[in-house]
């Protein structure tokens, strides 16, 4: 079973090798690429069921024993990422292979986007498998490098001013991500996450925080917590709508993962909590903020992304099994619902010419499909009840009350506002974009929106509500994750079993 | 540097420093060339700074000198492969910075348009994208008899 481990990593690489390889075949390209990712989500769906039945499943790269060579581990964390990641890989692949069939696609498909999109989905599998410290930095530094390329695709003055400033944004986090592992391997002298658990427990308290707030600042910048988060909205919104859903389903989630990993596993005790905790209030409430002042679609899902990005935070910070497990459903329901509302204002800029709300409106009557498409992941976003961010917001709550004192409690009432707030912005964009008297940017509307865009498109949103309806037994692997998380054994034996000196 | 497990020399240090620090005050410009030269100096600081972590001694040769005297070969590697990250990654920023000015005749990065409208706006007081409401069903000919959307669409263009 372990030799499936490497499948999500590996796959996509031979894929990409292919597919740069077919560049004249874009039929073959497409095709592999969607087997490609296919069977990626394949093997993440077994992978999550022998984790959560059998333990952690690890691999050693080479044949080589755990502390000297490198691990792969797929522990029920890891693999649900996984899942959850590719699916929606998949779906934004089919999403960007019906816009670029489609006449007035707004990029035709350049032959460079297959390879790189599934280098990209190597990077963030590899980021969630890594079972070491400098390969976790290697997954990144894939998936960043595809990222680059994805978000100054085509090369045009405006990709290029907001590719620029993320560019240079990653490359100094990653650049302070490299000197957090030259220190901990100073400090330690290994990078194995399990060897570290326990070899970072001796060493002195101070070097310790040190570490952990030099890692903490190094995946902040990635998963976008506030007062380092201002990079997102400026960059994300004028990369192709594929482009920009993919990168805010993922890679601010990478950094949250990152930052479960290395709260529980590494730096255990919640020393740091008071802080993550205001951090995390501070990036629900100015996130959200920043939402109700947009005008253009894409721009205010951008700042609702960083603004829940808090609620993860927050459940990290409580450090509780119940804040675990509650943190691990909302990454997993909101790489669904944000990836869905980006597809959807894909969707409205291909039927409408643009996405700014001064110049669109009535769409609801224009494209009714569009709208329903638009109204329940926006409504899942906000929390209205029968959708699963209202479970996962009220799991998170729940898991604040039940901490108790005065920090929890104010963070639960920023939670709440948020909410609200996340309401009103929906809400805000659903009267002017969809109730008003119709208004099309454009002058030539495309009248039938490609079949396979909206499919996929509907894939997602039902995936959405599929989280709803499974919200029982998700909460169950969650919290079975969280209890890993929170004894730290389990990952640990699994990769050092006692008979390895 | 020194031969032994003595600890790092202090030259390296203040290197690692100094690089650390023009690297940083680069980054804080505008153009992007400056930035670009900023993170290769930064660059090589971290390098440098990995390079430290690790003891130094003789070459990692089994048989060629004591266990107890070799250097640490890790940090070596992982710095091995940090170059050509940094590499790869600087050339790609080579490759923005170029093309930012050919586009656009500087390669200055600028500031987000709709940040500082945003900030107009603010300055006066207003919202975003008003939702003005108010249009009864007078002001939407549509309210009262919907069509098929395509011929909707192109009665509203010819009037």
């Amino acid at each position: 079973m372990s030799g499936l481990v490497p499948l999500p990593v590996v796959v996509p690489l031979l894929g990409a090798a292919l597919t740069l390889i077919l560049t004249g075949r874009p039929r073959l390209q497409r095709s592999i690429s969607v087997l490609c990712l296919g069977s990626v989500l394949l093997v993440a769906v077994v992978l999550l069921g022998e984790a959560y039945r059998h333990g952690p499943v690890v691999v050693r790269v080479g044949g080589w024993p755990a502390p000297v060579g490198i691990v792969l581990v797929a522990d029920q964390l890891a693999a649900l990422m996984v899942v959850v990641s590719s699916a929606v890989t998949l779906c934004v692949l089919l999403y960007s292979i019906g816009q670029g069939r489609a006449e007035t696609g707004e990029t035709a498909p350049v032959s460079i986007y297959h390879p790189t999109y599934l280098v990209l989905t190597a990077g963030v599998t590899n980021a969630f498998l890594a079972g070491d410290l400098f390969n976790l930095f290697v997954g990144f530094e894939i998936l960043l490098a595809a990222s680059f390329v994805l978000i100054t695709l085509g090369g045009t003055e405006a990709r290029l001013r907001t590719g620029s400033t993320y560019v240079v944004v990653s490359i100094l986090s990653s650049l302070l991500f490299l000197s957090a592992v030259g220190l901990v391997y100073a400090a330690t002298g290994t990078l194995n996450m399990a060897q570290l658990a326990g070899r970072l427990d001796a060493v002195p308290s101070g070097v310790r925080l040190t570490l952990q707030l030099m890692l903490l600042l190094a995946f902040g910048i990635k998963a976008a917590v506030f007062p380092v988060s201002a990079w997102l909205p400026d960059s994300y919104p004028t990369a192709p709508a594929p482009v920009t859903a993919v990168f805010a389903g993922l890679l601010t989630k990478v950094g949250v993962y990152a930052i479960i990993r290395t709260e529980t596993l590494l730096f255990p005790g919640g020393r740091v909590s008071g802080l993550l905790m205001v951090v995390a209030g501070l990036t629900m409430v100015v996130g959200i903020l920043g939402a109700v002042a947009q005008s253009d679609m894409k721009r205010l899902f951008s700042f609702t992304l960083v603004s829940h990005i808090g609620y993860m935070i927050f459940g990290v910070a409580l450090s509780s099994v119940a804040g675990l497990s509650g943190s691990i459903f909302y990454v997993v329901h909101h790489i669904t619902v944000q990836t869905t509302l980006f597809l959807v204002a894909g969707l409205v800029e291909e039927r409408a010419g643009s996405t700014d709300l001064r110049r669109i409106g009535g769409l609801a009557r224009v494209t009714p499909v569009v709208a329903v498409l638009f109204f329940v992941p926006a409504m899942n976003l906000a929390g209205i009840p029968p959708f699963s961010g209202f479970l996962g917001k009220l799991g998170l709550l729940q898991a604040g009350v039940a901490a108790g004192g005065a920090l929890p409690a104010v963070l639960v009432g920023a939670g709440t506002v948020t909410s609200l707030l996340t309401l009103y912005v929906a809400s805000r964009v659903w009267n002017i974009a969809f109730w008003r008297a119709p208004k099309v940017a454009t002058g030539t509307p495309n009248t039938r929106l490609p079949g396979l865009m909206v499919g996929a498109t509907a894939a997602l949103v039902a995936l959405g509500v599929l989280l709803t309806l499974v919200a029982g037994p998700l909460f169950q692997v969650t919290a079975d994750a969280a209890t890993d998380l929170r004894q730290r054994t389990p990952y640990v034996r699994a990769v050092l079993p006692r008979d390895v000196p | 540097m020194t031969r032994g497990a003595a600890g790092p020399t202090l030259v390296l240090v203040l290197a690692v420093g100094v690089l650390v620090a023009t690297g940083v005050t680069l980054l804080l410009e505008r153009s992007l060339t400056r930035i670009l030269l900023g993170i290769i100096l930064l660059g090589n600081g971290v390098n440098l700074l990995i390079l430290l972590g690790g003891r130094s001694g003789a070459a990692p040769l089994a048989g060629t000198a004591l266990a107890g005297g070799m250097s640490d070969a890790l940090p070596q590697a992982m710095v091995l492969t940090a170059v050509v990250i940094t590499f790869g990654l600087t050339a790609f920023l080579l490759a923005v910075a170029y093309r930012a000015w050919f586009t656009s005749g500087d390669d200055e990065v600028q500031d987000d348009l709709e940040d500082r409208q945003i900030v107009r706006l603010a300055g006066r007081d207003e919202v975003a994208a008003a939702d003005l409401g108010g249009e009864g069903p007078d002001d939407d000919r549509e309210q009262v008899d919907p069509e098929p959307a395509r011929r909707r669409l192109r009665r509203d263009e010819e009037s």
